[in-house]
């Protein structure tokens, strides 16, 4: 056997493959559902938060910011292993989804705030101006003259930033969430051989790469033209 | 006086931290009455027009437009801004939004007009200052002037009863300066009481019926144009007019 057909028996095993597609498959449902919902819920709760911030009550935004940092300065897979593994002791026990899903959301809801805080501060005190001195009220104008311009602004570094936490859903396999790697894993170490990894690491592929392309295109496309 | 007072501002302070602004200033405006505020850069011109619709508290005095006081706690100050239009030196447009939108949105969300009144009114006004056909424009597809015009039938469409003009020419190439003030001569016209910001002294000789001099949070000395700019009263005066006419 050349040395070329051992690397294609290893890693594009075509029994292997054919056996565990369905695995994969499967953690690929679970994959696309926890990143939903983290995308889902870090973003409204980023953008809820950056809405309180700009009211300006000051103990309200202490907090706010050093939540923020908390979560930005925790590397995501010790959030999981301490929610998955900590919370029991007071007799709380969230499943591996669970846990994964709200350490994820909790990552993009501090890097979001950050981001949507960063595009409402950009927009000049005069578009306040003007649209207050026509009577619209504070919120009035939060809505329809600063967050427009804001939002424009933040989709490049929000996809960017969505994408690197959503990838983070691969730690679920740590606390034994059946997703892609979970379920590429577990087929590796049941068929000796690591093609299931190879299905993996396509699956990941069909998934960000349209993402990531996605965000490019949204880059070029936002820049901002006056 | 042509009329009734429909400006008073008495016994104006204004004081951001330790610093004094505004010392006392009363600007009373009688309907119709065109005013020209000048005075050297950090003498509280902008500070004054912007305590005229409440875009800054003043620290004491009162203020009352219309016969609305703009210092109750118990006023609607989104309503009253209604009626009291403002011009910025930077225009302030919306960008995301096209001429006609930017019109439009206090007619809808202040003034509560439906979308095809709102759009009536904003072509109306949109007409008013030459630009029927910009409706559809971004700001950044229009000039300077043309914005800036934009900016004022921003202000006229809510039928104002006083505008505010803060220096509205100033960002302005000087080819583009006529078409503003053009506008602004026309709503003069119309019968609108109006405060203008700026060292246009050709307008004001023609427009004005009164010029106000402010120095040091103060006004120093007022009265008609050929009054101010011909035999001003004060040495700080003079020494103003003579530096602004040399540019
Ligand atoms: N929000 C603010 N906070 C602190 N100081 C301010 C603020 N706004 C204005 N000032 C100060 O108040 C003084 C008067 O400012 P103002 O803008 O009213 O002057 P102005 O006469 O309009 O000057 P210019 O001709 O340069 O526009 C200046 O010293 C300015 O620095
Ligand atoms: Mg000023």
């Amino acid at each position: 056997m050349s040395n070329w057909d051992r690397f294609v028996e290893t890693f594009f095993n075509a029994k292997v493959m054919a056996k565990y597609l369905p695995d994969i498959a499967y953690g690929m449902l679970v994959t696309v559902e926890l990143a939903a919902l983290v995308i889902v819920a870090g973003l409204a709760s980023g953008l809820a938060l950056a809405l309180l911030r700009s009211l300006g009550f000051r103990p309200v935004n202490l907090l706010i910011v050093f939540v923020v940092d908390l979560f930005r300065a925790l590397p995501p897979l010790v959030i999981i292993v301490f929610i998955y593994f900590g919370l029991p002791a007071v007799d709380v026990a969230p499943s591996g989804f669970v846990s994964t899903w709200l350490s994820l959301a909790l990552v993009l809801t501090a890097f979001s705030e950050e981001i949507f805080w960063a595009g409402i501060t950009s927009i000049a005190k005069g578009q306040w101006e003007a649209a207050r001195s026509t009577g619209l009220s504070y919120g009035q104008t939060l809505m329809n003259v600063v967050l427009p311009q804001a939002l424009r602004l933040t989709i490049p570094p929000l996809t960017n930033r969505t994408i690197a936490i959503t990838k983070g859903t691969a730690l679920g396999t740590v606390v034994a969430v059946s997703e892609i790697l979970g379920m590429a894993s577990s087929a590796m170490s049941n068929s000796y051989n690591p093609s299931p990894l190879t299905l993996g690491a396509g699956a990941y592929l069909i998934l960000f790469l349209p993402m990531v392309i996605l965000g490019r295109w949204l880059e070029t496309k936002m820049a901002w033209k006056r | 006086m042509p009329g009734k007072p429909i400006v008073e501002a008495r016994g104006i302070h204004k004081h951001f931290g330790a610093l004094h602004v505004l010392k006392g200033v009363d600007l009373v405006l009688a309907e119709r009455e065109l005013v020209f505020v000048i005075g050297p850069s950090g003498s509280g011109k902008s500070t004054l027009l912007r305590c005229l619709n409440r875009l800054e508290q003043p620290s004491s005095g009162s203020v009352v437009v219309d016969g609305v006081d703009l210092l109750d706690p118990r006023t609607d100050i989104n309503h009253a801004r209604q009626r009291i239009g403002m011009v910025f030196q930077s225009f302030n447009l919306y960008p995301h939004m096209t001429a006609l939108g930017n019109v439009t949105l206090a007619l809808r969300k202040v003034a509560g007009k439906s979308r095809s009144e709102a759009d009536a009114l904003g072509s109306a006004a949109l007409a008013r200052v030459g630009l029927a056909d910009r409706a559809g424009h971004t700001p950044g597809q229009l000039s300077g002037g043309q914005q800036q015009r934009v900016a004022i039938a921003r202000a006229i469409a809510l039928e104002p009863r006083v505008m505010l003009f803060d220096e509205p020419t100033s960002a302005l190439d000087p080819e583009l300066v006529g078409s503003v003030l053009g506008v602004m001569r026309d709503l003069r016209e119309s019968g609108m009481t109006m405060v203008v910001v700026s060292h246009e002294m050709g307008f004001a000789r023609n427009a004005a019926d009164r010029v106000v001099f402010m120095d040091e949070g103060a006004i120093i000395e007022e009265g008609t144009p050929a009054a101010i700019f011909e035999t001003p009263g004060h040495e700080r005066t003079r020494a103003f007019i003579g530096q602004i006419q040399r540019h």
